[in-house]
């Protein structure tokens, strides 16, 4: 809390495009009914505890990982989505990235 | 900087966890079970149209109508939800009122439970560890750290937001502000007034 003379200065939502992204994600699963609130809030608490035993966590990025851990984990351990799948799917994001010419738009390959 | 480099000749890395974000977001709508234009709508929500300015309208409606600031106080959920102001995380709102005796200071330990409909999305300092931690264990020390001095004889009541219960602060009406309209009184109410961790404006 050290930048209070701050605090009234407009600030972004969310300071990073993929906060705003994991954010939405899980709304959108919450209310499709994969899992409650309560039920994320509990685990959400738990990646935080976790997370934050070894260093003070920030409310930014620091967050957002844990916010991203917890949707994984709800993820993987419900079967819906698999740790292979993830990373290969993540591989293929940044092949995309990699490969695709500054300036254009960024897609995955279609298959 | 790599990426300010024209002759540079791939696309800009996003970080890591946003290709991994990329990569669940791609899985589930493959899969069927979400619609990118579903999460565009929430994020367009949360990032242009809720925000604290709704919470504004219900702490200066309170001000001005005794009875609406009674109702307010016995059960907010169902008089802010008739305001339009209802939804994800407002599901129980409870809302505390400031007065020369108490002041009242809003956190989540457990993660960063906050009454989005009526405040939107919480602050970075809101959701660190440092906030959760210390306005429990030292919340006229965090409170000063905010700029907010109160007099010795005002106990500060801090309450942990949960799951199930949101509260909003309903902060103290300035002094020099009979008369006004709710527009110009909503005007003063600051999100931070609202957590606790600030003070309405004081009218110029």
């Amino acid at each position: 809390m050290s930048s209070c003379a701050t605090h009234s200065a407009p600030e972004p939502v969310f300071e990073q495009p993929w906060h705003a992204q994991v954010f939405a994600l899980t709304v959108a699963l919450n209310e499709a009914g994969r899992f409650d609130w309560p039920d994320w809030t509990r685990r959400f608490s738990q990646t935080l505890r976790r997370n934050g035993l070894s260093r003070e966590l920030d409310g930014g990025d620091d967050y957002f990982n844990a916010w991203l851990e917890t949707l994984e984990e709800i993820l993987v351990s419900g079967g819906t989505a698999e740790p292979a799948e993830v990373a290969a799917m993540r591989d293929a994001w940044e092949a995309a990235y990699l490969t695709t010419p500054h300036g254009e738009p960024v897609r995955l390959p279609q298959g | 900087m790599p990426h300010d480099d024209p002759d540079h000749p791939h696309a800009l890395l996003p970080p890591e966890p946003a290709l991994r974000v990329k990569a669940l977001e791609t899985i589930l709508t493959r899969k069927g079970l979400i619609d990118p234009a579903a999460l565009d709508e929430i994020i367009d929500t949360y990032q242009n149209r809720i925000g604290p300015q709704n919470g504004a309208r219900v702490v200066a409606k309170a001000w001005a109508d005794p009875a609406f600031k009674a109702a307010l106080l016995k059960d907010a959920t169902p008089l802010v939800a008739d305001l339009g102001y209802y939804g994800r995380q407002g599901e129980h709102m409870v809302v505390v009122e400031n007065t020369p005796q108490q002041h009242n200071m809003v956190v989540c330990t457990l993660c960063s439970c906050y009454p989005w409909p009526l405040l939107g999305i919480p602050p970075g300092w809101y959701k660190s560890d440092a906030y959760r931690a210390r306005a429990v264990r030292e919340p006229r020390k965090v409170l000063a750290e905010f700029g907010v001095h109160l007099p010795p004889e005002t106990a500060v009541r801090v309450w942990d937001s949960t799951a199930e219960i949101r509260y909003l602060v309903l902060p103290m009406r300035p002094a020099g502000t009979e008369g006004m309209s709710e527009d110009e009184l909503a005007a003063l109410v600051t999100r931070d007034s609202m957590i606790g961790t600030g003070l309405p404006k004081v009218p110029a």
